[in-house]
């Protein structure tokens, strides 16, 4: 598992040089960050609803920890995706932050997830923390569509890429293979930084578990 | 739902004969609204500014208040012990979650009504299109309470929880408060009912979807 998260960590870095030699100067580059980040974020929410959801089920203490490993890196992400787009908005629209729909759902969804950290830094039992975080991570992952589909449900100044919206084509003028291709690669880039990040931290608490059971003997 | 509805009644009961929770939500929403008022008393003028602040003045007197009510529901039952009487009744444990939700709902509907007509008149504005005023408020309060209640019943065994509720509530009911508030402010500002649909749409989605998760998810919050 270290092997292959380590491969990850090396498959990732030649990408990176990849998508950021292309053009440097142009600030659109930064969608090929943002976008596969922003795909990667609401993945690793999703990872977090349904560990929640396994959790409640089977009571195993392992999906607590699935959970709030993908947790911890989903908010990195969340707040990565807030910040990449800051930037771009800085060089494109000349401010750091629009109050629009898309942008506000995306502030509500690292909210709600810094809200699931807090959380459970707030819970000392450790069969309550988990259970009681399932909960919040069951109901969190509401917010998650919303925040999803909100440039296709109300007229937005984000550019949507793929797809229609309710109000007309997107077309943000995605063409080429070559485009195509370093999107793909970052995106596996970031999928393979999200898995390895989070099967450290996984690891982590597994381990800390075994710890504080030797500490109990 | 029946056993629900006879907790619900029992803590209207109480509540009718200490008043205390509903004292002071109705009180903390007349004091933001006073403090509104004062703080936009230039715009009181025109119809059409008061109009464009008006959805986002009611919406924070009903939040806060629903979050002050809120802190208080579980607190109730777990001050004297009364949490493990009721989870040893015969009943469903979504029937405490849902007396929880008509207490609270009932409550916050109290006192919107006090705070509009107070808003009228601090504000100087003619309500129009009532009705579906009213209506998009019944779905607003109900998706907050929905989720509030959850989240009250789920802070109450953690530290600092009177604390966690807000940053926890606030953030997670925004998608019932955003169509909520947008709804609100375009009828405000004269705009056709069929041209808020979506909104509105957005809103009973978010309503119901956060009602069943709501349902399903009680139990594991008040096991032990």
């Amino acid at each position: 598992m270290l092997v292959v998260a380590f491969g990850a960590i090396f498959f990732y870095l030649p990408v990176m040089k990849d998508s950021a030699g292309n053009a440097l100067d142009s600030s659109f580059n930064i969608f090929y960050f943002h976008m596969p980040i922003a795909i990667v974020a609401y993945l690793a929410f999703f990872v977090v609803f349904i560990s929640s959801i396994l959790y409640l089920r089977e009571n195993d203490q392992k999906w607590d920890e699935v959970s709030l490993s993908a947790a911890e890196v989903g908010v990195i992400f969340a707040f990565l995706v807030l910040a990449t787009g800051s930037i771009w908005a800085k060089a494109i629209w000349g401010w750091y932050w629009v109050w629009e729909p898309r942008l506000t759902t995306s502030l509500v969804l690292f909210l709600v997830y810094v809200g699931y950290l807090m959380l459970r830094t707030a819970l000392d039992d450790p069969l309550k923390r988990a259970r009681l975080s399932a909960v919040f991570g069951i109901l969190a992952f509401v917010s998650v569509p919303l925040s999803f589909l909100s440039i296709r449900i109300w007229r937005s100044a984000h550019p949507l890429m793929f797809g229609g919206s309710l109000y007309g084509q997107g077309g943000g003028g995605l063409e080429g293979t070559s485009l195509l291709l370093v999107l793909i690669l970052n995106m596996l880039a970031f999928l393979m930084l999200f898995v390895s990040l989070t099967s450290f931290k996984f690891k982590n608490e597994k381990f800390e578990r075994e710890l504080d059971m030797y500490k109990g003997r | 739902m029946l056993k629900g509805l006879n907790i619900a009644f029992k803590d209207l009961k109480i509540e009718s004969r200490a008043r205390e929770i509903f004292i002071s939500m109705v009180v903390f929403s007349l004091l933001i609204l006073i403090i509104f008022s004062i703080a936009f008393s230039d715009l009181l003028s025109s119809a059409s500014k008061t109009a464009t602040v008006a959805s986002g003045v009611l919406w924070i007197c009903f939040i806060f208040a629903g979050t002050l009510g809120l802190n208080r529901t579980f607190a109730t039952e777990v001050q004297n012990g009364c949490m493990d009487g009721l989870k040893m009744c015969p009943i469903p444990r979504n029937s405490i979650y849902l007396s929880k939700v008509i207490f609270v709902f009932l409550l916050m509907l109290l006192v919107e009504i006090i705070t509009i007509p107070m808003f009228s008149v601090l504000f100087n504005y003619q309500f129009t299109a009532i009705i579906w005023v009213g209506i998009v408020i019944l779905l607003g309060s109900f998706g907050f309470v929905v989720v509030g209640c959850l989240i009250s019943a789920l802070v109450i065994k953690a530290r600092a929880g009177e604390m966690l509720l807000p940053v926890l509530l606030l953030p997670l009911s925004l998608p019932v408060i955003i169509p909520a508030v947008s709804a609100t402010s375009g009828l405000l500002r004269g705009e056709d009912i069929f041209s808020l649909m979506s909104s509105i749409r957005l809103l009973v989605v978010y309503d119901f979807v956060f009602f069943a998760v709501s349902m399903l998810v009680f139990e594991y919050v008040v096991e032990d």
